[in-house]
């Protein structure tokens, strides 16, 4: 949870708050705007699945790039040194490219409306059922969790109290979502990315100045944090100890493959941006042109928080004083002006309503789609279902809004919640992955590995570290742990289990299992799609080997 | 709840989809995002290039000896411009209707 500081008012005035203004007023607009073209429920959940590439791609990347993420990030910064680049390097890119390359020609050729469905399709209504309720009830109670976090922060840099927040942040959000649903999450998605761009951008250049460009970074911190500090890799031999906690196998075991491929590729937060693409390639290239940005946003989030911590020696270090998670306010407060500041300001804001705005568009449609039109009112018209959605929307935010409320008096209870979400996706990744990959996985095993692959990650984090039976030295250990716990304890259940039941007919497994195709004709591809640069492969590979590139500086 | 009766579910919401897309009026009816990052990064860079332009001494204190208000100003209005020109020389292509299609077939 971000507690930030007292003193870190922000000295905004009227020019900064024109510039919200007229965000505010935009995105109410889009609202408006994307009405219209609210004809069914598929274009409610999905735009119809007719977005281009480009746009789903840059939602793709700024559903991600919550508030949550950019003063998390600046603080791992600020916090571990370059270390925070595994974050985006190892642990976010190799995920990307496995979605778009191998598992979105079955996302996408399945005709899935969310990846709850696809677990209708490859095993049956069980998983699918479990796994629905499971996303809806998180995804709300996250939708909260971020109201909750942008209220602390709204109250520390402007002074606004905590109820104001939630309730101007949560009503433009319900207003915009139940208008124009996916459609208008998505735009302001890409709006909320240049902004956000437009703040960080100007924040690193001056930063830059102020502490003598990358060589006053290197030396302060070299000098005061030991040279380590500025790499990558030094200090990550097994054994070894260093600010992470982590060695270089649980770098890349842990963030890069358990988490990373389970955040990625079967959060439906995520996924439901690259189902609205309008063709397989455009699906398929989402996640990978999402993939650049992601490699150089580390740049103007990891360096200001190394740039915070060259200035303010102390942060992090007193429990009363300058927090990590400070790192970007304080510098907006000590070296932007009037006009950028309120650039800077807004940009955090539509990144927490975005934030939100991405959980709640997710839960309509798994709460619609997959439990209320798949199993309390079946058959209705398609008009009911919008109706519904619509309703589901103004529902959540208003559940949300309560969490947010709540979380204020039980703020460490929250922290748990949040944690426990960060694993609930990797039981879910287990099923996915042998589900796809292993022809013979049963129904039943796809039920029994999710189940017992969440309750183990729980029994785990909240009997094991919590009631201090296993010795696990942080946080952040615990929930990597917790990870291995739920991989390890779900694949084992799916193989028993899918040795002792019946699997599902292979003819029916068609375009849902590695090796096989979706019926019908193949999709013809679009005009334009064979171009060099809308290539897949080519997209994906580049990707993984500008990673890899980005990682010489900082190796040797 | 039996996963037996799960064929029918899954053959249905996949048919079920392809008709929604038959009758989907997103391609058709929804505007283009262009124009609003044009737009609001023109009005964005106006305003705060003019922040720039009329900068007191101790703003650009504050920013380093940076006139940042004026280059962002104008990296934004550039962006904007951009947006807009692209959409200018790449209009939205109005996907072909329902009945324009059978005809070409």
């Amino acid at each position: 949870m971000l507690h930030l500081a007292e003193g870190l008012r922000l000295p905004t005035n009227g020019l900064d708050y024109t510039i919200l203004g007229i965000y505010f007023a935009v995105v109410l607009g889009i609202g408006f705007a994307a009405r219209r073209s609210v004809k069914t429920s598929l274009d409610f959940f999905l735009s119809g699945r007719s977005l281009p590439a480009w746009i789903t791609g840059l939602a793709f990347v700024a559903a991600n790039l919550g508030a949550t993420e950019i003063l998390g990030m600046a603080a791992n910064g600020a916090q571990y040194g370059v270390y925070t680049v595994h974050w985006y390097w190892i642990g976010a890119i190799p995920a990307m490219v496995f979605l778009g390359l191998v598992m979105m020609p079955f996302y996408y050729g399945s005709k899935v409306r969310s990846v709850p469905e696809f677990l209708l399709h490859r095993f049956g209504p069980s998983s699918h059922l479990l796994s629905s309720v499971i996303f809806a009830v998180s995804s709300v109670l996250i939708a909260g969790v971020n109201l909750y976090a942008l209220a602390l922060v709204l109250k520390a840099l402007l002074g606004w109290e905590l109820w104001v927040s939630i309730v101007v942040a949560g009503f433009f959000v319900l207003a915009y979502i139940t208008l124009g649903g996916l459609s208008s999450a998505i735009y302001t998605e890409v709006l909320q990315f240049f902004v956000i761009l437009a703040a960080l951008i100007p924040l690193t250049v001056v930063g830059l100045k102020r502490v003598g460009g990358w060589d006053g970074i290197t030396d302060t911190l070299s000098g005061r944090n030991g040279d380590a500090f500025m790499t990558a890799w030094d200090g990550t031999g097994i054994g070894s100890a260093n600010p992470l906690g982590a060695n270089w196998l649980t770098i890349v075991l842990g963030l890069g493959f358990v988490m990373s491929f389970g955040y990625w590729t079967t959060n439906f937060a995520e996924v439901q941006r690259a189902l609205s693409a309008k063709n397989l390639s455009a699906a398929q290239r989402t996640p990978l042109i999402a993939a650049f940005p992601k490699i150089l946003i580390p740049a103007v989030v990891v360096i200001p928080g190394l740039i915070a911590l060259v200035m303010e020696p102390t942060l992090g270090k007193h429990k009363d004083g300058l927090q990590y998670n400070d790192a970007i306010p304080v510098l907006m407060r000590d070296l932007l002006p009037n006009g950028v500041l309120g650039v800077a300001v807004t940009g955090l804001l539509a990144a927490f309503m975005a934030g939100m705005a991405a959980n709640i568009s997710s839960f309509n449609t798994v709460f619609t789609n997959d439990i209320y039109a798949a199993y309390l009112k079946k058959d209705r018209p398609d008009e009911h279902y919008v109706a519904t959605a619509r309703w589901v929307t103004v529902v959540g935010v208003l559940v949300g809004m309560g969490t947010a409320f709540i979380a204020s008096s039980f703020s460490n209870i929250m922290n748990y919640l949040q944690t426990l979400f960060s694993f609930f996706n990797v039981p879910l990744f287990v099923v996915f992955i042998i589900g796809m990959f292993w022809k013979k996985t049963t129904p039943a095993a796809g039920f029994w590995g999710l189940l017992t692959g969440t309750v183990g990650a729980m029994v785990n984090y909240f009997w094991f570290y919590k009631q201090g039976i296993v010795d696990i030295p942080s946080d952040q250990g615990a929930n990597f742990v917790s990870s291995i716990v739920a991989f390890v304890v779900g694949s084992v259940v799916m193989v028993v289990v899918t040795l002792f039941t019946k699997p599902k007919p292979a003819e029916q497994l068609a375009g849902l299992v590695y090796g096989t195709r979706s019926p019908g004709e193949p999709e013809l591809p679009e005009k334009g799609d064979d171009a060099w640069y809308r290539k897949p492969a080519l997209l994906g590979w580049g990707a993984v080997v500008l990673a890899a590139l980005c990682y010489i500086p900082f190796s040797f | 709840m039996s996963d037996k009766s799960n064929t029918p579910a899954a053959a249905q919401a996949a048919k079920d989809v392809e008709e929604l897309e038959r009758r989907s009026q997103t391609a058709a009816r929804l505007f283009d995002v262009r124009r609003i990052i044009g737009g609001l990064f023109v009005v964005y860079g106006v305003i705060v290039t003019l922040a720039g332009v009329f900068a007191s001494d101790e703003d650009l204190k504050k920013a380093q000896d940076i006139n940042i208000n004026l280059w962002t100003g104008i990296g934004m209005l550039i962006l904007g411009l951009a947006f807009l020109l692209w959409l200018r020389l790449s209009p939205t292509i109005p996907p072909p209707d329902a009945g324009q299609e059978k005809e070409e077939r």
